[in-house]
């Protein structure tokens, strides 16, 4: 199963960005794997449309579930169209590698 | 037999089960269905046009024009002949269907509806809770 996490920073003490389309970082994370690969957001910087692009890089990459602080509303009907499992942080300010372990259930 | 009726989606059902005219007598109540209840949601409160809304709901363009003269008939009738109106049935399903774990505090949706939620799909702690309103 592949998760994308949404990270303001490109290391594992960064915590979870809240933005998600125009967050710093996407952590790609393979559960098989145990694969991580930070990404820079190439849409951080859009004036409109970054969450749509965003979920479009996400697809493409066969991603199933999202974690995440917030996301907009023309984003969310997209992924439940895609069956995308959105994952939204109470605590916001966990670090990635703590979301990570959290996932270790799956591996 | 008529063809059978495709699932209405809608968001979130309303919070309360109806209205009661002030000052008369109990009659018999109109019963306005959920998917009508959206109708009107989407049409006249959020203004959406019907094109869109039919899109939300996932039906065509005709069929949501349909709930819709039903939906606004039935508040009509209520509002002439003094009649309560109570919220009921429908063939809808609910798009909200967040859930919150009790143990890592997040919320999470689930997609695929066919599928049984068995743990949270953060922390994978089986202590978990459907709620009827969802974080967005």
């Amino acid at each position: 199963m592949k998760i994308v996490i949404t990270s303001s920073g490109n290391n594992a003490n960064a915590k979870v960005d809240n933005h998600f389309g125009r967050c710093a970082f996407f952590v790609f994370y393979d559960t098989l794997t145990r694969g991580v690969e930070f990404l820079p957001n190439p849409f951080k910087e859009f004036e409109e449309g970054a969450g749509e692009a965003a979920v479009n890089l996400i697809a493409a990459r066969g991603i199933t579930k999202i974690v995440t602080g917030e996301l907009g509303v023309k984003v969310k009907p997209i992924l439940d169209s895609l069956k995308i499992q959105v994952i939204i942080l109470r605590h916001k300010e966990k670090s990635i590698e703590e979301i990570l372990n959290m996932l270790n259930h799956y591996a | 037999m008529p063809r059978p009726k495709r699932i209405r989606r809608m968001t979130n059902p309303p919070h309360f089960k109806g209205f009661k005219p002030v000052g008369l007598t109990e009659e018999p109540p109109v019963v306005i269905h959920y998917e009508e209840y959206e109708a009107i949601r989407l049409s006249d409160f959020e203004l959406h046009g019907q094109v869109e809304s039919a899109r939300i709901m996932n039906v065509s363009r005709p069929t949501f024009a349909r709930i819709y003269e039903s939906a606004r008939r039935k508040v009509a009738q209520a509002f002439v002949q003094g009649k309560p109106i109570v919220f009921e049935g429908g063939k809808v399903y609910f798009d909200s269907e967040w859930y919150s774990c009790k143990s890592c505090g997040c919320w999470f949706n689930h997609p695929s509806r066919e599928e049984e939620v068995t743990h949270c799909a953060l922390c994978g702690s089986a202590e978990f809770e459907q709620n009827k309103e969802g974080p967005l």
